[in-house]
């Protein structure tokens, strides 16, 4: 049994305690946003935020994350109110197959969450770890920018 | 074919008829000579196989084709909504499903628009003129006063009969017609705007989205242990042990097959990897020497295809010659999802969710695999990572379907794991190209004599024989004979033929069908690597010429679309010969219409090449693309992005590694892709339109021009010719003596 936080809300889960949280959050909670792409830390596809941190959920076992914090895609906004990243990557139309780009969001909410106005190159060292293989790394970038004017209440 | 994509619009048949206009579809007088319907119709030809409008009025379109990450779903409800004259919101969109849609084989060689794009704009039109008609019935006044209009027909005085109130069961149920009421151009109001794509809210939201998302009740997740390598054997494997794991359900073993299900992911995962331990395997040397391996290619046996042999008995004599081998390595397709699918065989009936490119050739290989009758096996299509190709989506549907049969009542969900998926997707081919050309004495090229080498490309449909688990059960299924593909679209000779003007021309395609590393579809097929070598090769007889790369190409060039693509990429990027570049700085450029029969698209890059570490350091790429008719421009323009970015990847970095027996391209570190770091600053893409144009797919369109203009521009920046790929550090290095 673990207990942490997840997008603000307390969660009890009984995953083994080796059990990675991707597999927590996917498997058990049955949440989508986080993805598996590698299981190794090369590709960030499972990217959540463990106290705001980047995190790469596929080597993170369940039993580390006891009473701390945890953030997925699924905590950034809905459909009916989506929250800046998710407005600026549906307005860039940052996406292909789109596998990617809930590890890509989450690293950049990391960066936004410390840097009010990330230049390209920032977002682009911040972005290093997580892999696309669309091609759609010009789009992101411009989508985290963007996500940045609305943050600070632009309107574009 | 190129005389009629100079016709310009007006003077097309336009008669005016009804409230639209109709215009016979620009291909209809070559259609009418042979009767054949436009697009997929003439396979499918009911029109209720591609629409239907309910009594309420909602509308579902089907399409046999897959959304791939491509944004074809979005492309089809403009198609569909701008010749049904409603919202794109209105229409419901069916994909790929052997239940429910037309049969359209794969969703492959960016054939999507001119297949079920093109059928379902026709099959749309000629709905609307059947509502029209059945309108001016009901209104009881004539079709010319009527218009369609957000889903109703409606009269002059504003009265509106709803679509759903015009049809009966049987309304739809017809053959498709030669020819079409379809909207002109200059009316469309939905296709050639950048509709925002249907599939990207729900996957920034987290929503389910994937075929990798599908849980259904009681689900259990299947993992497979595949064996050490190609030529490896199952010796032997105690299974007691991992049947005592926590939440195992079953061990499955069938020859060289050795699976594994349980009720939780991760603890199929672990079983797995206990299972992995206790396998013995037997293993075999029964890959070449990867340090010989394109001699080693020529070597194997085959058969010489002759694609072309023109000679002229007039051409100027030739004062320089010039000769050259191009060489590309094992690639991936190197999906960043695992591939992933889900089955359940319950009351007699095995269904497969899957993220395949082709719903009933799955299907196929299934029925063929578990001897079950094909209308008792039901795939349909959900969405995986982007796939580039025939990549493992087959095979996990197939290892999914194989463990739900063996375990009726009960889905099972397999996912394969990141070495899985590197070890075992079929690769894109490797291919040695060489290339021998002449100029005269005014600079023109008089000969080109041109030869590739490589295995197939395409194992499709290879049934149960083309699978892992057909191939690796104590009974297995032989695959089909290895197919060389066929001209014009070809496959390891696919774009062998270059569009440029020579009088004497010989080509060659060396079929070397030895399938020792498993091969089948990649992303251009052999497009990419002969582009490559040919368009590497025209900046080495322009060098020769002392002629401007873009003016050589040009030069050659007599095709009109051909001549826009390269002149609007030349000018997008400020192309200037000659121009004065800091030391290390290089440009380059390169074109090809994709098959010789697809998009035109022209690619210009600009690099600086780091002289201590041969890194390339990409600073910009302009393209310009010419798809036919516009769909999407920004579709088009994220098609073309990407394509740009992959196949930068592959040519500065992807080679799969291997030795005698196992690969080693085991995980990204293994087989590293370009990141962020690598990134062009910017990519600019210039769409040029051709309204009333038939539709050419886009996806494949830019692979090919961005391998040979990245070459081109190492070669401005270094002085040397990098002919082998991946043209990597190391490479640049040793070239430029580091
Ligand atoms: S899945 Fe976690 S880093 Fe790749
Ligand atoms: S959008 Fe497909 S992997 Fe990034």
């Amino acid at each position: 049994m673990t207990e942490f936080r997840l997008n603000g809300q307390s969660k009890r889960v009984e995953s083994e305690p080796d059990t990675p949280l991707l597999y927590v959050l996917r498997d058990e909670l049955q949440l989508n946003g986080a993805k598996y792409g590698c299981g190794l830390g090369q590709c960030g596809a499972c990217t959540v935020l463990l106290d705001g941190k980047p995190v790469f959920s596929c080597v993170v076992p369940v039993s580390v994350i006891e009473n701390r914090e945890v953030s997925t895609i699924e905590g950034l906004g809905t459909a009916a109110q989506p929250g800046p990243l998710q407005r600026a990557f549906i307005e860039e139309q940052a996406a292909q197959c789109g596998y990617c780009i809930p590890g890509m969001m989450m690293r950049a909410q990391a960066l936004l969450a410390t840097t009010r106005d990330p230049t390209a190159e920032q977002i682009r060292r911040q972005l290093q770890p997580n892999l696309c293989r669309c091609g759609t790394q010009n789009r992101i970038v411009k989508a985290v920018q963007r996500a940045a004017r609305y943050m600070k209440g632009g309107a574009a | 074919m190129s005389a009629l994509f100079k016709t310009p619009v007006s003077r097309r048949a336009v008669l005016r008829g009804g409230s639209a206009l109709i215009v016979s579809f620009s291909l209809a007088p070559a259609l009418l000579a042979q009767e054949r319907l436009p697009g997929a119709l003439q396979n499918t030809p009911q029109l209720d196989a591609w629409l239907r409008i309910a009594a309420d009025g909602s509308i579902t379109v089907f399409t046999g084709k897959c959304e791939l990450g491509q944004g074809i779903k979005t492309a089809l409800v403009q198609v569909a909504a701008e010749q049904l004259c409603v919202e794109p919101k209105a229409v419901n969109l069916v994909t790929a499903d052997t239940a429910q849609t037309p049969a359209e084989g794969y969703t492959a060689g960016s054939l999507s628009m001119q297949d079920s794009g093109t059928a379902i704009m026709h099959a749309c039109a000629q709905a609307r003129g059947i509502l029209l008609a059945r309108g001016a019935e009901r209104h009881v006044l004539p079709v010319s006063l009527l218009k369609a209009e957000n889903g109703a027909i409606v009269a002059p005085d504003g009265k509106r009969i709803g679509y759903g109130e015009l049809v009966a069961d049987t309304t739809l149920k017809v053959r498709a017609q030669l020819q079409s009421p379809l909207i002109p151009p200059a009316e469309h109001k939905i296709v050639g705007q950048s509709l925002p794509r249907v599939d990207i809210p729900a996957k920034v939201m987290g929503q389910p989205a994937y075929v990798h998302d599908l849980r259904l009740p009681g689900m259990v997740h299947g993992r497979v242990v595949r064996p050490l390598g190609y030529g490896a054997t199952l010796v032997l494997v105690d299974t007691s042990v991992v049947e005592k794991l926590p939440g195992v359900r079953k061990v499955v073993r069938d020859g060289n097959f050795l699976a594994v299900t349980a009720d939780r992911e991760f603890r199929a995962i672990k079983a797995m990897e206990t299972l992995a331990a206790a396998a013995r395997w037997d293993e075999r040397d029964t890959l070449p020497d990867q340090a010989n391996l394109y001699a080693w290619l020529k070597q194997q046996a085959g058969r010489t295809i002759p694609i072309r042999d023109e000679k002229s008995a007039t051409s100027a004599p030739a004062v320089k010659q010039l000769e050259a081998e191009y060489l590309r390595p094992y690639q991936m397709h190197a999906s960043i999802g695992p591939s992933c699918g889900v089955a359940l065989y319950k009351d007699d009936l095995l269904t497969v969710w899957s993220h395949a490119q082709g719903m009933f050739p799955l299907r196929q290989a299934i029925s063929q695999l578990l001897k079950l009758p094909p209308e008792k096996v039901r795939c349909i299509h959900m969405e995986g990572a982007g796939c580039y190709g025939h990549n493992g989506a087959d095979d996990a549907a197939v290892d999914a379907a194989y463990l739900a049969f063996s375990d009726p009542g009960t889905p099972v969900r397999v996912q394969w794991m990141r070495h899985q998926e590197h070890q075992w997707e079929p690769y894109g081919s490797a291919m040695a190209m060489g290339v021998r050309g002449s100029l005269d004495a005014s600079g023109r090229i008089v000969e080109w004599d041109y030869a590739v080498w490589t295995d197939t490309h395409s194992t499709r449909p290879g049934g149960a024989g083309s699978t892992l688990v057909g191939q690796h059960i104590a009974t297995p299924f032989t695959p089909p004979p290895a197919n060389p593909g066929a001209q014009p679209a070809g496959a390891g000779d696919r774009n062998i033929v270059p569009l440029y003007r020579v009088p004497n021309m010989r080509l060659l395609y060396h079929f070397r069908p030895h399938q020792t590393l498993r091969v089948s579809a990649l992303r251009g097929l052999g497009a990419y690597a002969n582009v490559f070598a040919i368009e590497s090769f025209m900046d080495e007889l322009a060098a020769a010429a002392g002629a401007d790369p873009v003016e050589f190409r040009l030069r050659h060039m007599e095709e009109a679309r051909a001549v826009a693509v390269i002149q609007r990429t030349a000018a997008a990027f400020g192309w200037q010969a000659d121009a004065r570049l800091p030391k290390g700085r290089g440009r380059g450029f390169a074109f090809s219409r994709y098959k010789n029969l697809g998009a035109y698209c022209a690619v210009a890059v600009e690099l600086d090449v780091e002289h201590e570490t041969g890194r390339v350091r990409l600073r910009r790429a302009v393209s310009a693309c010419d798809s036919g008719q516009t769909v999407n421009p920004d579709g088009i323009r994220n098609q073309i992005e990407g394509g740009i970015i992959q196949a930068a990847s592959w040519t500065l970095n992807e080679q799969v590694n291997f030795d005698k027996r196992r690969i080693a391209s085991r995980d990204w570190s293994r087989y590293p892709i370009l990141r962020f770091a690598d990134m062009f600053d910017s990519i600019q893409v210039e769409v040029i339109d051709r309204p009333g144009a038939p539709f050419l797919g886009t996806g494949e369109a830019s692979q090919g021009p961005t391998g040979a203009a990245i070459a081109n521009a190492i070669a401005q920046a270094t002085g040397k010719r990098l002919r082998e790929l991946p043209l990597n550090p190391a490479r640049v290095k040793a070239a430029i003596g580091v």
